[in-house]
């Protein structure tokens, strides 16, 4: 397998670093509740707008792992890609399936309800490997999440896996 | 209840925090999230792909992990950064038991850190969802 075609392409290379166009994603209370109660979390901070305030936060805050709803379009070509985990051209060797491998969230600023926030996509690096699922490819997306003021609020870090 | 600064030392363990989803909970992530891929409500498509049932969503394990930090820092501070890989599946009706330990205490910046590392684990004690934390408290 030594002289096998590389899964990473030339193409794929082309599109490292590049931005995607933006996504719009609203905070809103009754989403944040949502999330908040398929979780299962109890703080109230999480559903209560007077028990956010006295905590120190705006309104109901943006419980750990959600960054807002994506403002769905019913038109849009395709709710994936765009330098995202799952988009971008072909490996070199066609693989078959997809695994989500992690997540990572950095925050710097507080989500709260009534937040706008605008985040871009970017592949950050591919990686070739060998495991104890075969060959596989590892692609490592990172978004970037603004908020109504420009403000960075979150980064998250993706890793997919194709085999 | 919150975590307290002064109380916290490298190698101590945080509160667990013990899950068990329901399918319906599943249903309830799908909707919350927006993440509404068959094989985590639909038992015949999940074994169509290949899979002996439903599984556990990645992200809702992510979200358990962020729980398990929230809840035991309290209103004390904030997670700064967290993050999980997925490396086993987990299944409804079945415990996914949340853990962490304390592996650093520091202060950088004029800012008291503490790095976590965390992770759900099976009923087989296999960990399922190892992860990493690091949150700013106030006090």
């Amino acid at each position: 397998m030594a002289d096998a075609v590389p899964l990473i392409t030339d193409e794929m290379r082309a599109t490292i670093g590049k931005e995607s166009d933006p996504t719009t994603s609203e905070v809103d209370r009754t989403a944040i509740r949502m999330f908040a109660r398929s979780v299962g979390h109890t703080d109230p901070i999480y559903y209560d707008e007077a028990a956010a305030k006295a905590a120190g936060y705006r309104d109901v805050v943006a419980p750990p792992g959600y960054l807002g709803t994506p403002v769905f379009n019913p038109n849009a070509p395709s709710r994936r890609g765009g330098g995202g985990m799952f988009g971008g051209p072909e490996p070199g060797r066609p693989l078959k399936r997809i695994l989500n491998g992690g997540t990572e969230i950095e925050y710097l600023e507080d989500i709260c309800a009534g937040d706008v926030l605008t985040s871009t996509s970017h592949v950050a690096n591919y990686e070739e490997t060998k495991g104890s699922i075969g060959d596989m490819l590892i692609t490592t997306s990172k978004t970037v999440y603004k908020n109504q003021l420009g403000k960075v609020v979150a980064i998250m870090t993706g890793t997919g896996i194709r085999y | 209840m919150a975590a307290k600064w002064a109380d916290l030392s490298e190698g101590m363990s945080i509160p667990e925090l013990k899950k068990n989803c329901s399918t319906q909970q599943l249903v309830l992530w799908a909707a919350g999230s927006g993440d509404f891929y068959q094989i985590h409500y639909d038992k015949d498509f999940a074994v169509g792909t290949g899979l002996s049932n439903i599984i556990v969503h990645g992200a809702l394990k992510n979200a358990f992990l962020g729980q398990l930090v929230h809840d035991w820092v309290g209103n004390n501070g904030k997670i700064q950064k967290y993050g999980c890989s997925y490396r086993g599946m987990d299944f409804p009706n079945e415990d996914i038991t949340c853990k962490g330990i304390v592996t650093r205490k520091y202060e950088e910046g004029g800012k008291k850190l503490v790095d976590l590392e965390v992770w759900t684990e099976n009923p087989q004690g296999k960990k399922t969802t190892p992860g990493y934390a690091t949150v700013v408290l106030n006090s």
